[in-house]
């Protein structure tokens, strides 16, 4: 593999999209001499400003289209398909929707997703090298199969993963955590840079608290320490309490 | 859990900076900043370093990772404090409004080059 990977990148194309455009051999300034016969070549750039360049031109083209986008990420199972599921069946009468859903494998999701009057596009990353996350360009293409001009909300389901999906900007609008209640109190604390990034948080599965030993106030805490102003909605998917909430603040978003 | 994408990135970058008037150049170094949040792991981006590294230019270069410090500010009362637990809530008048001014980092900031031609001439 390194064999193969340093020649394609030593001679790829800048019409590649997924290479930046603006490499030329020899573009470092040369500032001083570390040592006899070294000599130290100044670069000063985001290793992720191939992805951060290509999610602001999604972002244009987004607004552009007049496409509010929102990235739904969480652990994997916290539920965030039977989430999209129920958010769909509540506005696809009103708001004229896609969904893009990222799995490693498998089309389960998109399979799940299909039937409430949304395209759906299923991205399997096994496909881009079994990536943890959706990046720019990924979301990229897959709107390339969505006629922009006939949606105003796209929904991004991400991979299941509360760490590689924070980092990465896809030129979304709105990005939402979702937690639920079968995962530990702390899961904020552990993974800050995701209830950071995010601007509201979904606390899920509600419905089971009964059955568990779940500190609910603590969640909530825990959440609020990292993001204190992040709107908190505790739903439950599977019996629609809590939705209306949610639905209504992402109505807001959307026109606002 | 991207970490050999990123140090794939970082081996595309700096093969791409080394000067044209350097035919037989190897890097030696490769100097980083990554913010203590960002999510990555300075030991697994070595690891993965190393093995992206191979049969190029960098294949005996170090990675020298720069770890950059949490710091927030309060956008109320603008106190800027570093950041050792992962709690944005302002120490000095516990307003919620907080923006991380580092520790996001992830750059590329220099590469050392020693042209081999020079250094068989010594």
């Amino acid at each position: 593999m390194p064999t193969d990977m340093y020649k394609t990148q030593r001679y790829y194309h800048h019409k590649d999209f997924q290479k930046p455009s603006h490499f030329h051999a020899g573009n470092g300034v040369v500032t001083e001499s570390k040592k006899r016969g070294s000599r130290e070549i100044k670069i000063a750039r985001k290793v992720l400003d191939v992805n951060d360049a290509m999610a602001q031109q999604n972002r244009d083209m987004f607004a552009e289209k007049g496409v509010f986008v929102i990235n739904v990420m969480s652990s994997p199972g916290s539920g965030k398909t039977a989430i999209l599921e129920k958010t769909l069946s509540h506005i696809t009468h009103e708001v004229r929707s896609a969904v893009i859903v990222g799995d490693i494998c498998t089309s389960n999701d998109a399979d799940r997703l299909s039937g409430f009057g949304a395209p759906v596009v299923q991205i399997n990353t096994d496909a881009f090298g079994g990536d943890c996350h959706l990046t720019a360009h990924v979301i990229k293409t897959a709107a390339g199969n969505f006629n922009l001009d006939e949606f105003d909300l796209l929904i991004v389901e991400n991979l299941g993963n509360l760490v590689c999906p924070a980092e990465f900007d896809m030129g979304e609008n709105l990005r939402v955590v979702v937690l639920s209640v079968t995962e530990g109190e702390d899961k904020p604390l552990k993974y800050p840079l995701m209830f950071r990034v995010c601007h509201a948080a979904l606390l899920n599965k509600i419905d089971l608290l009964p059955h568990l030993d779940y500190d609910r106030e603590t969640a909530v805490q825990n959440i609020r320490k990292v993001n204190p102003q992040m709107p908190i909605f505790e739903i439950s998917a599977r019996t629609e309490e809590g939705f209306d909430s949610w639905i209504e603040w992402l109505m807001q978003k959307l026109h606002g | 859990m991207h970490e050999m994408g990123i140090a794939m990135q970082i081996v595309e970058i700096a093969i791409a900076s080394i000067p044209a008037d350097l035919e037989n150049a190897r890097i030696d170094r490769v100097n980083l900043k990554v913010g203590k949040l960002a999510a990555v792991v300075p030991e697994s981006l070595r690891f993965c370093f190393q093995i992206a590294a191979q049969d190029t230019p960098l294949h005996h270069a170090d990675l020298h990772i720069e770890e950059i410090p949490v710091i927030a500010r309060c956008t109320d009362c603008q106190v800027e404090w570093t950041v050792h637990e992962p709690v944005f809530r302002c120490e000095q008048c516990s307003s919620g409004s907080v923006e991380v001014i580092s520790g996001r980092e992830l750059d590329i900031i220099s590469i050392e080059v020693v042209d081999e031609d020079t250094t068989d001439a010594d």
